[in-house]
């Protein structure tokens, strides 16, 4: 009998998978929200698991780590506007499906490129034309770098994401032989702080701290912004993006596209590099850019490739990192601690874009007779 | 006969980069670039330690074979577990929940660099051990345990009563621990599967375009989580072999290094062959201390020296892609999600 009910059964799964189109934006945006809500639930069980505080605690913590004094503020303004720089400057090339995860090295090829500026020119001409001639630099340089792959790409279709990557790697030991080279005292592998007495390549931002940096990150994103959305080349990024074989038919030249694309966003690199070695650090170590160009890849993917949303997705990691800090010097426990909870917000956020892009429908209970 | 120390050095610095390698070559075939491998091999590293640590705080006696056996085999089981969750979590928002790989990738390796160097840091805190560093030095020695016979060898040869050559090939092949042999058999098992078994030739089809797959009858999605769990686990293998036998079970922070990536760029290298990856990891290992034993080098050469992996990979990457020959090609679905109803 059983065997024969078994038979008659027609095996249906207990729900399926069907992509939905238009969800409205009230309710993805709560579904964003939640997940974010549900990344700091992480946050504060694997925080009380270790450290024992209760979830209120976590959370004043991570606001006074972040809020507390002006200066607190003004770090985290300042770490949020350098990260939003690089995602914005990694964004129109994600457009266009180019999976540039080279930033990291081009940005920090432009820290070299700045900071050997700074070094070999010094107060040998004026501040502003020194502060143009490290900028101009640094732009240079993060292009370069990064028009190396898009050539390669355009032309024999070299796999970019593994091409970036080992850029970044080549970025880094390039760097970490200048900075040996110019090491005080010599072989220490620490450059120091460059011109600490004449300030000259510094970007001083008077009593703000900071200040000019935040500006010119900000008049940056919303020009991308305006570029990518509002610009014929934004437009033919996007289609070259959603389909090559269009955009060849409506006579984009592809090639031209991509390498001006990577251009750009090496370029935009660079002066996340500039603002990084002149409004910021003052010196160059190998480590300068410090994972920022991988998290900005994240940010980038986060705020759906839209600069202004992205803007939100920066402070929040900023945030995080930030209250972190304070977490541990509290408690006295590693500062990895951030990198944790960082993970668990972003593991979330990630796996919440399936709810709005899908809909699971479950079998409708069939009638017994 | 620096030469011979430089073969065992490179081969010792190869062995984590090829557990790395063939992992993610396992994982690559099934159409997922599992950009976490980083991380992956962190938390293998600290699965160990924290298995380690904890049995050592036992407070067993390590003269016992058995409890060395165990401290093995404990150690080895939390490694795999922690790498195992890692390719779990890959799985579940990549596979199941569709997300973009390169950015899961991304924050599997923030996460589990983190979460390597936040226990290695402060595991001791956290337990309230009475130890001032985490030094599993008593696992790690059974870990290096490596085949007797070897020491004697070399031991005659001090006595004059054996050439010196004989003893150094012989230490230069036999000198390993397990774990360093258990990364050849591992590999070649791997390209035997990928390329001469049904369920190799499956998970290829799945990689190469998996609606064809899926078409044909293949569970597309179960292939997709058991070969980056299995890949997971072995690249975690790599690093539970770097910190218990290379590190000689002292853990420091970051002490891993770019490590991980540099396995992800002997997958290009070695054009997803496992096989092939065998003798990459090695080239890579000795390009990655060569700096070393090159006389009269500055500091500075030394930094351009440690490019030289990368700038191999780059070669063969750009030589790969212009011949365009069919063998050496990433799988065609590499890094795309699959969803049956999407045309």
């Amino acid at each position: 009998m059983a065997s024969e009910l078994k038979a008659n059964k027609v095996h249906e799964p207990l729900f399926h998978l069907a992509k939905r189109d238009n969800m409205p934006r009230h309710k993805a945006l709560l579904i964003r929200i939640a997940s974010i809500a549900v990344g700091f639930v992480f946050i504060c069980v694997f925080a009380f698991l270790i450290v024992g505080w209760n979830p209120a605690d976590i959370l004043s913590t991570m606001l006074d780590g972040s809020f507390g004094t002006p200066n607190r503020r003004w770090d985290l303004f300042e770490k949020t506007a350098i990260l939003l720089c690089i995602s914005v400057a990694v964004t129109p090339a994600f457009r266009m499906r180019f999976w540039n995860i080279g930033a990291e090295g081009q940005t920090l090829i432009s820290c070299l490129a700045a900071a050997s500026c700074m070094k070999l020119i010094g107060t040998r001409v004026p501040n502003p034309l020194l502060l143009l001639i490290m900028l101009g630099a640094a732009v240079l340089a993060g292009a370069i770098w990064a028009v190396i792959p898009a050539i390669f790409k355009a032309f024999w279709n070299t796999n970019e994401t593994l091409f970036t990557l080992m850029m970044n790697y080549v970025a880094t030991q390039v760097t970490s032989y200048f900075v040996y080279i110019w090491s005080v005292p010599r072989g220490s592998g620490h450059v120091g702080v460059i011109n600490s007495d004449s300030r000259a390549g510094w970007i001083v931002s008077g009593q703000y701290p900071y200040l000019l940096n935040i500006l010119i990150v900000i008049v940056m994103t919303i020009t991308t912004y305006i570029y990518l959305n509002y610009c014929k080349q934004g437009y033919e990024i996007s289609v070259v993006g959603e389909s090559e074989n269009t955009a060849r038919y409506i006579g984009i030249n592809v090639k031209i596209v991509i390498i001006r694309t990577m251009l750009i966003s090496g370029a935009l690199c660079g002066l996340a590099g500039f603002l990084i070695v002149a409004g910021a650090d003052h010196t160059i170590i190998a480590n300068s850019v410090g994972g920022q160009g991988f998290t900005a890849i994240m940010v980038s993917w986060l705020g759906k490739f839209n600069p202004l949303i992205m803007s939100f997705f920066a402070f929040l990691l900023s945030f995080l990192g930030k209250g972190a800090k304070e977490i541990t010097t509290l408690t006295g426990l590693d500062s990895a601690f951030a990198d944790i909870i960082t993970g668990f917000v972003i593991f979330c956020i990630i796996g919440c874009e399936f709810f709005i892009h899908y809909s699971i429908r479950f079998r409708r209970k069939e009638d017994k007779a | 006969m620096i030469i011979f120390a430089f073969i065992r050095r490179a081969c010792m610095q190869g062995v984590p980069l090829l557990y790395g390698s063939t992992g993610e070559i396992i994982t690559e075939k099934s159409g997922h670039l599992n950009l976490g491998i980083p991380g992956i091999m962190y938390m293998g590293a600290i699965g160990g330690i924290i298995g380690g640590f904890f049995f050592e705080q036992t407070g067993a006696d390590f003269s016992l074979w058995y409890i060395k056996l165990l401290a093995v085999l404990i150690a080895l089981t939390t490694s795999l577990l922690f790498s195992c969750l890692m390719g779990l979590i890959y799985c579940f928002l990549t596979v199941t929940l569709r997300a973009n790989q390169n950015v899961t990738g991304l924050a599997l390796t923030t996460f589990g660099v983190g979460v390597g160097n936040f226990f290695g840091g402060s595991l001791i805190k956290i337990s309230k051990a009475d130890v001032p560093t985490v030094t599993l030095t008593k696992t790690s020695s059974c870990f290096a345990t490596h085949l007797p016979f070897v020491d004697k060898v070399s031991q005659l040869a001090e006595e004059g009563r054996c050439p010196m050559v004989v003893s150094e090939i012989c230490s230069t092949l036999f000198s390993y621990s397990f774990l360093a042999y258990l990364s050849i058999i591992i590999a070649l098992i791997a390209s035997h599967i990928l390329m001469k078994t049904r369920v190799g030739l499956t998970l290829r089809a799945v990689g190469e375009n998996p609606a064809t797959a899926d078409a044909a009858g293949i569970n597309v999605n179960r292939y997709k989580y058991i070969s980056t769990c299995i890949g997971s686990m072995i690249a975690g293998l790599g690093g539970l072999y770097y910190i218990m036998d290379y590190a000689t079970g002292v853990w420091s922070n970051n002490g891993f290094g770019d490590r991980g990536w540099l396995s992800v760029a002997l997958v290009i290298f070695s054009l997803w062959n496992p096989s092939l990856a065998i003798i990459g990891s090695f080239l890579f290992g000795g390009l990655y201390i060569v700096h070393n034993y090159i006389p009269n080098l500055t500091m500075q050469a030394q930094e351009l020296f440690k490019m030289s992996p990368y700038i191999m990979t780059l070669l063969v990457l750009i030589f790969v892609s212009i011949k365009q020959k069919k063998e050496a090609l990433p799988p065609a679905h590499l890094g795309q999600n699959y969803f049956r109803e999407e045309r």
